[in-house]
């Protein structure tokens, strides 16, 4: 079991979460070419190490997170909103 | 008489007299009594019967590592296979048996496959099932199948109970700083030092009873400490959880806990649950779970009579057993004296049989003031007698081997071959272990990650060193939390005043013996070296291989020699081999606990929708959409389920027809950037949607396959209420989420699920205007002109309910969605349904809406199942290319072009008084097989065309198969027939009716 740290709602089991996916993939606009398409949405590196990863807080506050999670450990590095309007009104706060 | 209750002695209360069944005959124990105990002091030695030969086999030990004396216990529902004799704690009433036996444990047909044993060896199955060279003769499935009937009847353990299991069970979590597993003077005194520095602490003892081994110690000293330190954890708030095992250990400090709350009751409580499974987050945990005694390998080392030295001592000085009356102890290791000495002074006659060539003087000094002779450079070779122990034939040191070395009469023989750490646990959280050649055992390494090894479990062999350990953990724990704790050294791993000898088993030139490695399994010292041979020299592939340490006791006792045997095999040093992976749980967990109270009707979440007693109380039969229940049908005076819906489909295509709509999901969808957000979210256009309009929209995935479809009304400039399917309601919601927090923060909307706010009820057929004209407050609003198709009104129902209601239509009527309240919802459907009879409307289920919308090619999440691109499923019109939505690219790529993708279709069947079955697979006439050409998602009876019909996918379309016929091939069922492919636009291709 997890523990995952959420921003809004405090360190919660990892089953009120949902895994959504590789958070570093920038997607790119929606009438782009096949060939970025196809990249963003089929092309997934397969880390052994230190990911940054996208998570739902399904039966919490439903926030879509990025976490800095360990693929080997399990550690969680760091934790913000997806959103990034959201991320900079938390450090602005802190 | 060998085995006995002493008169004195032990902790079991002999003014409580317990009466239990074993073997259908009565016996009597005393409270403070584990099953194993009472059948020893009862001289029941023979107890099991093994897993492949069927030998005779007895209690081996004390505790969890039990592989010999498993049982069942409880009679019908509540029969439990595979129960530990020796963790069960006795109560009165309790009925037990011996399993794998027939008739009996004594007199057991099944033992004449051990006279076959050397064709049942290792790798038996694989071999065997491969045929009989060199015909391969019995090779196939069908052979096989008839195998699988006698081996199930003859290999295996108990049998489970077929009835539904009567009892409940619970999950329950908590937390803690610190979580101390194990209540011996390690864990003991952890706790301790943990609560006085203030910190929450939870101990958890699988034993019934606190104390670890202050339990097995025959002195009141170590009685006078136990409940000293028991009172000090009292004083200092720890929370006691005993008969509560720590069965797994994962990430972040979480622990799975099973708690066996009713397990020592004759009678189960109606107000407890059986077992509880807990789930425990603690900040720190201290594993103070002790170490187990191993056996050695020698011939016939399984006899009932045989177990470890540690184990009689428990029933010497825990229960008042004396074990046996002349004991032959044989060991590597000084572990055994102390027990030997407890032994003779219970007055039986003890002999040690020493491996090691030498010992201290004072070692031997003090068994012999005890009456104890011991022999040293002497090894056991051979029990002696099948169903009891009469005689152990022994070695003798020959250099580095053994020779025969005589026999000596005997009751009872304890083996020692030393002492493994318990670090399962540790193991689980991916701490690793390092074989210390010094004790012969494996010891953990440090672990970072706030897990404190403590007592036997860090190697440390001596009571009083312990006690240190575990004030040194406890310490340790304070620490984590940044608090100041008393410095102490830790004791070192050990503690025996002369080094062991590692000894696994004992071979002598020319004796063949049945040495036994895991017991429990059967798994033998030349099944190892057999696996050896044919190749199996990971840990892994022997473990996989001969089953060695599969068995529930999973290896407790026997992992370590088969490593040890295998290293030899191999030419090599035990740590080069390496041990396999423990993994959770350390001891069974039954499924119930893992069901907790998720069983039956509970199994999953139940959705009734806010008219559910009122679509009752009208006659609905009901059925399970997802986590919904809808109606069904509505049969009337007898009717059949085919009946009832072709009577609601055809009213409602003549007159009207009412229906609960209200699983379809509902999304508000509200803010400045609304049009915009829906306008990428949708293929089709949102951006000119004006406010009283609803459009039918569709929405795909990335890569450009169907997520979902349904309508979006437009309420005002900046709101919008969203439908989806009942499939994929939950789904699409996180997909709004995510795309607007995720990847488009900068739009200024947001999405509010508001399902289970609104009720809804579908008003379909041409009499559809005038029922709901009759039902609103103001008729004039349901005009044409003032609600056309797809329009939206905001209104309020007769009695001012207030409502929304669209002009859209699934069943390809004339229709309406009215939604309202979900409070107001059986009052809507009263409304509705008195302004429906006098129109001889009716009351329609999912049956009937099936059938209406298969008529019309309408898709559904039957046909949208994650494959479908919106060209497959014939609605490529929707797709606008004039703006750009997600899923726009990856929809054009070339796989989503092919011109024989599966495509919509309706079918018919060739001979229109056939039907066929949903499911079936398209084929070409001439083939059929393999995936075909196709495939039926649905099948109704059409009323409005007189016959079968059904909706699917063909490759190519109907175009690409007019004219031809196919077959709906159910070849299991037994219903191929043969079929024409045409438009899924079955009734009313111009939607002249919905329009109308």
């Amino acid at each position: 079991m997890i523990r995952i740290p959420c921003p809004f709602c405090g360190e919660r089991d990892h089953s009120e979460f949902s895994y959504g996916g590789d958070a570093t993939i920038e997607y790119p606009a929606l009438d782009a070419s096949i060939a970025n398409w196809h990249d963003a949405v089929f092309q997934r590196q397969n880390i052994c190490g230190m990911q940054f990863e996208t998570w739902q807080h399904l039966n919490g506050c439903r926030m879509w997170l990025v976490v800095e999670r360990d693929t080997m450990s399990h550690e969680i590095r760091s934790v913000r909103p997806a959103h990034t309007g959201m991320a900079k009104a938390l450090e602005d706060e802190t | 008489m060998s085995a006995r209750r002493l008169s004195t002695g032990g902790r079991v209360d002999r003014s409580q007299t317990l009466s239990f069944k074993w073997e259908g005959r009565d016996y009597s124990g005393y409270a403070g009594d584990t099953l194993a105990s009472a059948l020893m002091a009862n001289n029941q030695r023979l107890v099991g019967r093994s897993f492949k030969y069927h030998r005779p086999r007895g209690i081996m030990s004390a505790g969890v590592e039990e592989s010999g004396a498993i049982v069942s216990i409880g009679e019908g529902a509540r029969h439990e296979p595979n129960v530990r004799a020796t963790t069960q704690q006795l109560f009165d009433g309790l009925v037990a048996r011996g399993q794998n036996a027939w008739p009996s444990v004594g007199f057991d047909m099944g033992a004449v496959t051990g006279l076959f044993s050397r064709f049942f060896a290792a790798g038996f199955y694989y071999k065997t099932f491969m045929g009989i060279p060199p015909f391969e003769w019995g090779s196939g499935t069908g052979i096989w199948m008839q195998y699988e009937k006698l081996i199930r009847k003859a290999a295996g353990m108990g049998d489970a109970p077929s009835a539904p299991d009567p009892d409940s069970y619970e999950h329950a979590h908590d937390h803690c700083d610190v979580l101390v597993v194990g209540s011996g003077p390690a864990g003991l005194n952890a706790a301790v030092s943990a609560a006085r520095a203030g910190l929450d602490v939870i101990l958890v003892e699988q034993d019934f009873e606190l104390g670890g081994d202050f339990l097995n110690q025959p002195d009141a000293e170590a009685e006078i400490k136990r409940t000293n330190l028991i009172a000090l954890i009292k004083a200092v708030n720890v929370r006691i959880m005993t008969r509560t095992t720590a069965f797994g250990l994962y990430e972040y400090g979480v622990a799975g806990l099973l708690e066996q709350v009713t397990d020592h009751m004759a009678s189960g409580s109606e107000h407890l649950p059986r077992q509880r499974f807990w789930t425990v987050r603690a900040k720190s945990t201290v594993l103070a779970t002790g170490a187990l005694e191993r056996s050695i390998a020698f011939g016939n080392n399984d006899r009932p009579g045989v177990m470890t030295v540690a184990a009689a001592g428990v029933y010497l000085n825990r229960y008042g057993v004396l074990a046996g009356e002349k004991i032959a102890i044989a060991t590597n290791n000084d572990s055994v004296y102390q027990t030997a000495g407890d032994l003779s002074r219970a007055d039986a006659t003890v002999s040690i049989f020493d491996a090691r060539k030498e010992v201290s003087h004072a070692l031997g000094e003090a068994a012999e003031r005890d009456g104890i002779t011991v022999q040293l450079a002497m090894a056991p070779m051979n029990v002696l007698g099948s169903k009891t122990v009469s005689g152990l034939s022994l070695a003798i040191a020959n250099g580095d081997d053994w020779k025969a070395g005589g026999t000596r009469s005997c009751d009872l023989v304890l083996v020692s071959g030393g002492w493994s750490p318990v670090a399962s646990l540790l193991s689980h959280r991916g701490g690793k272990l390092s074989w210390d050649s010094e004790n012969a055992c494996f010891v953990p390494n440090t672990f970072s990650d706030r897990i404190h090894m403590a007592g036997s479990a860090a190697g440390v062999w001596n009571l009083d060193d312990c006690e240190v350990s575990g004030m040194v953990a406890g310490a340790a724990a304070v620490k984590d939390f940044g608090k100041s704790a008393p410095s102490m050294s830790a004791p070192m791993v050990g503690g025996w005043e002369n080094p062991i000898r590692p000894l696994y088993e004992i071979k002598v030139a020319g004796e063949k013996l049945k040495s036994f490695v895991d017991p429990q399994h059967d798994v033998t010292a030349a099944d190892v070296r057999l696996a050896h041979r044919e190749g199996f020299v990971s840990v892994e592939h022997l473990k996989r291989y001969t089953t060695l340490g599969m068995a529930n006791d999973q290896g407790k006792m026997g992992n370590i020699i088969g490593l040890a045997l295998m290293a030899e095999a191999l030419g090599k040093e035990i740590p080069e081999v390496g041990t396999t992976t423990f993994r959770p749980p350390y001891t069974p967990v039954s499924i119930g606990a893992l069901c907790g109270r998720n069983s039956g009707s509970h199994f999953r979440p139940l959705r009734r929708t806010p008219m559910h007693d009122w679509n009752l109380d009208h006659g609905a039969t009901m059925t399970d959409a997802g986590l919904w229940q809808r109606p069904w049908y509505f049969a009337r005076d007898g009717e059949t389920i085919t009946e009832a819906y072709i009577r609601e489909a055809t009213t409602t295509r003549s007159a009207v027809g009412l229906c609960d709509v209200t699983s379809l999901g509902k999304i508000a969808v509200q803010g400045p950037d609304a049009t915009e957000f829906l306008n990428r979210v949708y293929t089709n256009p949102f951006a000119k949607l004006p406010i009283g309009k609803a459009r039918y929209g569709i929405m795909l995935r990335d890569d450009g396959l169907v997520m979902d479809d349904g309508t979006t009304w437009r309420l005002s400039e900046t709101e919008y209420f969203m439908t989806t399917t009942t499939a994929h309601a939950g789904k699409v919601m996180v997909w709004l989420e995510e795309l607007l927090q995720v990847r488009w923060p900068d739009l200024k909307v947001h999405v509010t699920s508001v399902s289970d706010q609104w009720a809804g009820c579908a008003v379909a057929g041409p009499k559809s205007r005038a029922c709901l004209a009759a039902c609103v407050e103001d008729p004039a609003v349901m005009e044409n002109d003032v609600l056309p198709f797809m329009g939206v009104i905001e209104t309020t129902l007769k009695g001012g309910t207030p409502c929304r209601i669209a002009r859209i239509s699934f069943s390809g009527e004339m229709a309406f969605e009215v939604y309202v309240p979900s409070d107001y919802a059986p009052a809507m459907m009263q409304i509705l349904w008195d302004e429906a009879q006098p129109l001889q409307g009716c009351l329609y289920g999912t049956e009937a809406l099936g059938t209406l919308r298969i008529e019309k090619g309408h898709v559904t999440g039957a046909e949208l199942d994650g494959r479908v691109n919106i060209d497959d499923a014939g609605l490529g019109k929707m797709a606008s290319d004039k703006k750009s939505y997600v899923g726009d690219t990856l929809r054009k790529r070339p796989e989503m072009l092919r011109e024989d993708r599966p495509r919509l279709v309706g079918i018919f069947p060739k001979d229109r008084q056939q039907t066929f079955n949903g499911g079936a697979l398209l084929c070409k006439a001439d083939t059929v097989s393999g995936f075909g050409e196709g495939w039926i998602t649905g099948v109704t009876h059409s009323p409005e065309l007189g016959h079968w019909i059904g909706i699917g996918f063909v490759s190519g379309g109907h175009e690409a198969w007019a004219g031809q016929t196919l077959v709906a091939a159910d070849p299991l069922r037994k219903g191929n027939v043969d079929v024409e492919v045409v438009s899924p636009h079955m009734v009313d291709p111009g939607g002249e009716r919905m329009h109308g």
